[in-house]
């Protein structure tokens, strides 16, 4: 029963390829048209074996350049750039949580850091739908590198506040700081002790938490980072990243 | 870092900024980007073909040609474009090095133009991606392997400084080296053939004479047969004994399978003449003979097909072991099926199940000899379905020697199994330093602003400008800025594999004569990294160390180690440690209450000038040149007996 179906596809094939090729001709953007949608729609599915047959990576196209330049604070040439960049390491376009996971391990090559790039994902991950596009990226990166001091801290709350309540819990916060500790390694001057998180939870709470409630909100994270002088200079650290 | 992802650096610096909030600590500066130009395109002719890529993406990989400035010398000014005269088809490889980090070997290309390509463009092989490497590996050992072998044959020449023993060695190896060794070679294959034809002739029965009955030749010429059999075994003896003195390894010599196929073939023949003509042990003499034949096995030094045989049958083991398993199984169920069959019958030859053993291999192997043959339907039916099944058993693991066979005959023992080990460890240690690689690179360049920041305190810039190193690219030096931050963050240091343990292992307290106690000590502990910067400066200007503290190799704990009274057991002395400058506070040792009593006192002489940081074990001696108007500065003794001398270049990293 399938083999009729699959020989239908197959004698398709040649000229659905032909028909890719004279659209993509007709079609200028600087990022390529992918045939797939093209395939998968003419086609109809007959049986669960076909699926072997169809095309199964998954693509993702970005929005026009412009809609970017609107969204976000970068020029033309540097949003070419940062994609060509992400392009090449994600063909597809889009970044599932290991292949993120793996690239961001490899700049810290003594330490593990799976567990924080896992909360990475999810605070660049705005429609946890479990990947990133290259729009949820760009936006990202331009709050990090061009927005005001306080949409900066706001993204820092957004990545502490791992449920996403409105709250930083010492639970949450001994999460991200054993992660950050994560990356260490091992090898480390001093050796990091096992209370050494818990310590360092203990003392931003301490500095961060005005009501002593038990949680940082929002209103308390910024106030006490902008009157922290440190905090504030190192804000503007990674101004020209890029 | 692997280059590849060179183009998420920028993201990853600006995710650091959820550190920021966390740390305690002022963070270190960024490094400036200088060059702000844009990206642009470079043209790269290859032998009149036109490449064109980015800058950047050339510029991932300093270390090679077009990654440096080294290709500046290919710029033609003319034509605005690098111009090199090679081949085109092999740079369109190596320039997809660049853009996607793997380097693949292209099948078609021969190995040793691909190798050249590579050599000139400064990539080493070893960057070349898992699809390839075992490809480019084998290509290259059978290149040469082919060049010893053509080596080989033209070395045939006697070599000077061999002595008696080795040349007799080589003549026994390798007939054709000299004539007498060829005499040789042919004398014992003729008397192999002689003691066979011997064996076999024996047994025939020779005519009969008037008064005797009709007897084997052995009986009637005995004399005869005895004294070539004598011959035989003497000359057989001579061979082992000459090989067993020629052998390089006498031990080894006697485990080989041939030497004990040789004393196989000769031992019946003396122990023939030691034992009585007894009537009981006669029987046992007569097996003794049977081990003669061994002797046609000597061949096997002649021939060449038949070694590869013996190695076929060798390592086909586990097949030949499943055909005789699976037969055994077959055998029996038939056995059991057919005797059970048979059993009404009458004068039925299935007496037993072991009777019937004989009957299911005679028709399973389809000899079908006809001396035992069912005669109920039943078991004529059981008797067909045996044979039928007995083909396909038979039949499936044959081919499967077959192949082994002629998997090595082409090989030719070339012994790839443990080529193959020696790659596969020299792969596994090859990741081992490309992941250790990118971290020790961050360790020296810390070792190295470290050192030039001390420069830049002591005033001497003429040292520091010679002093300077080889500037890492921007790409390193942004990525080492984030690990500064993140160690800014966490308050605690990345450092080396052995200093680490060094440091958890010491528990004893080293207590230091002081020398200049310019740190006074302190109380708590409660300052941290901050503290450090601030005091950094602080010890340098008072110290006046004697400038023979330089030549000390000796003990490193004399030359600084920080007092500390502790009640920590743990606490870590960080006299070894390779950033002495950092020994001098209090904040870092992970005491409750820790009180410093004494500086550090730094080392001299800087690490080597090159920028790999290669000077091993124990501090190097070299003294930078010194104005002689100035103290003799100092500067940080680096103990470099750490991992700075596996530091490989990767250019992938």
């Amino acid at each position: 029963m399938s083999a009729p179906s699959s020989l239908f596809f197959l004698s398709i094939l040649p000229s659905l390829h032909h028909f890719s090729l004279l659209l993509h001709f007709f079609t200028f953007p600087p990022f390529c048209l992918s045939i797939h949608p093209f395939l998968s729609v003419s086609l109809p599915p007959t049986d669960s074996s076909d699926s072997d047959l169809e095309l199964s990576t998954v693509r993702h196209q970005p929005e026009g350049l412009d809609q970017l330049q609107a969204q976000t604070k970068f020029t033309r040439k540097e949003l070419q750039s940062l994609y060509r960049g992400f392009k090449n390491e994600c063909p597809s376009g889009l970044v599932d949580e290991e292949t993120f996971k793996s690239i961001y391990s490899q700049f810290f090559p003594q330490g593990d850091a799976t567990t924080y790039a896992h909360f990475l994902f999810n605070a660049f991950d705005m429609d946890r739908n479990g990947s990133i596009r290259f729009e949820d990226f760009v936006i990202g990166l331009s709050v990090l590198l061009r927005g005001s001091v306080t949409e900066k801290l706001n993204w820092a709350f957004n990545l502490y506040d791992i449920n996403k309540d409105g709250y930083i819990t010492k639970e949450e916060m001994l999460a991200i700081m054993k992660s950050i500790y994560d990356m260490m390694g091992r090898y480390t001057y001093p050796c990091v002790r096992d209370e050494a998180p818990s310590e360092h939870v203990d003392k931003f709470f301490q500095k961060m938490d005005r009501n002593r409630d038990g949680v940082v909100t929002i209103e308390e994270f910024i106030e006490t980072c902008q009157k922290d002088e440190n905090i504030m200079n190192s804000m503007q650290l990674f101004e020209n990243v890029i | 870092m692997a280059t590849g992802v060179a183009a998420w650096l920028p993201f990853a610096r600006a995710a650091a900024i959820g550190w920021m909030p966390v740390a305690n600590c002022p963070m270190p500066i960024a490094p400036r980007d200088n060059s702000k130009k844009q990206d642009e395109l470079i043209i790269l002719n290859v032998s009149g073909r036109r490449f064109q890529t980015w800058r950047t993406t050339l510029d991932r990989y300093p270390d090679t040609l077009l990654g440096s400035s080294e290709k500046d010398f290919f710029y033609n000014e003319e034509i605005k474009e690098y111009f090199f005269d090679r081949d085109p088809d092999a740079f369109r490889s190596i320039l997809n090095f660049y853009r996607t980090g793997k380097l693949h070997y292209p099948r078609h290309e021969c190995i040793s133009a691909y190798d050249e390509e590579l050599t000139f463009f400064g990539i080493i092989p070893e960057i070349i991606g898992d699809c390839c490497y075992e490809e480019y590996k084998d290509r290259k050992r059978e290149n040469l392997e082919r060049l010893q072998d053509d080596q080989e044959e033209n070395m045939d020449l006697k070599m000077p400084n061999m002595n008696f023993r080795e040349t007799m060695w080589r003549a026994f190896e390798n007939p054709h080296t000299s004539t007498m060794a060829l005499v040789f070679y042919y004398v014992t294959g003729f008397f192999i053939a002689v003691s066979v034809i011997t064996n076999v002739v024996e047994t025939v029965p020779c005519g009969a004479t008037a008064n005797q009955k009709d007897m084997p030749c052995g009986e009637r010429y005995t004399v005869a047969f005895f004294c070539m059999d004598t011959a035989c075994v003497m000359i057989f003896t001579v061979e082992y004994l000459l090989r067993l003195f020629a052998a390089p390894s006498r031990y080894r010599f006697m485990r080989s399978v041939m030497s004990i196929i040789d004393v196989v073939a000769i031992l019946p023949y003396y122990i023939g003449l030691v034992m009585t003509n007894n009537e009981d042990v006669s029987g046992a003499f007569v097996t003794l003979r049977v081990f003669r034949v061994f002797r046609i096995f000597k061949f096997s030094r002649h021939s060449q097909g038949l070694r590869i045989l013996g190695y076929t049958l060798k390592s086909c083991a586990s097949e030949l072991g499943f055909l005789l398993f699976s037969l055994t199984m077959a055998i029996i169920i038939f056995a059991t099926v057919m005797f059970y069959a048979e059993k009404g019958s009458s004068s039925s030859k299935f007496t037993s199940i072991p009777a019937s053993f004989w009957y299911t291999i005679v028709t399973m192997t389809t000899l079908g000899y006809g001396d035992m043959v069912p005669k109920t339907i039943a078991g004529k039916i059981f008797g067909s379905i045996c044979s039928l099944s007995g083909v396909l058993v038979i039949a499936l693991p044959v081919p499967v020697i077959v192949s082994n066979f002629s998997r090595i005959y082409h090989q030719n023992q070339r012994a790839d199994k443990r080529r193959a080990q020696k790659v596969q460890k020299a792969r596994l240690a090859r990741i081992r330093i490309a992941k250790s690689g990118s971290a020790n690179a961050f360790l020296q360049s810390k070792r190295n602003g470290l050192l030039n920041e001390l420069l830049e305190l002591t005033g001497t810039e003429e040292d520091e400008q010679k002093l300077t190193q080889k500037s890492i690219s921007l790409l390193e030096s942004q990525h080492h800025h984030l690990l500064h931050c993140l160690e800014k963050t966490t308050a605690h240091e990345f450092v080396d594999e052995q200093i680490y343990e060094q440091n958890c292992l010491e528990t004893a307290l080293q207590t230091y004569p002081s020398r200049s106690p310019s740190v006074s000590s302190h109380d708590s502990s409660t300052r941290t990294c901050c503290s450090r910067k601030r005091k950094r400066n602080v010890p340098l200007p008072n110290t006046s160390l004697p400038t023979t503290h330089s030549t000390h190799q000796g003990p490193l704990q004399e030359l600084s180690a920080i007092h500390i009274q502790c009640g920590d057991p743990l606490s870590h002395t960080a006299s070894r440690s390779n950033l002495n400058l950092k020994t001098d506070e209090s904040s870092r040792i992970n005491c409750k209450s820790g009180r410093i009593t004494t500086a550090i006192i730094s080392l001299p002489t800087p690490p080597a000038l090159t920028p790999d940081g290669d000077g091993l074990h124990g501090p190097p001696q070299r003294r930078p040149p010194q104005p002689p108007s100035h103290p003799p500065p100092l500067s940080i003794q680096t103990t470099t007996s750490s991992a700075g001398a596996n530091i490989v270049k990767v250019s992938a990293l």
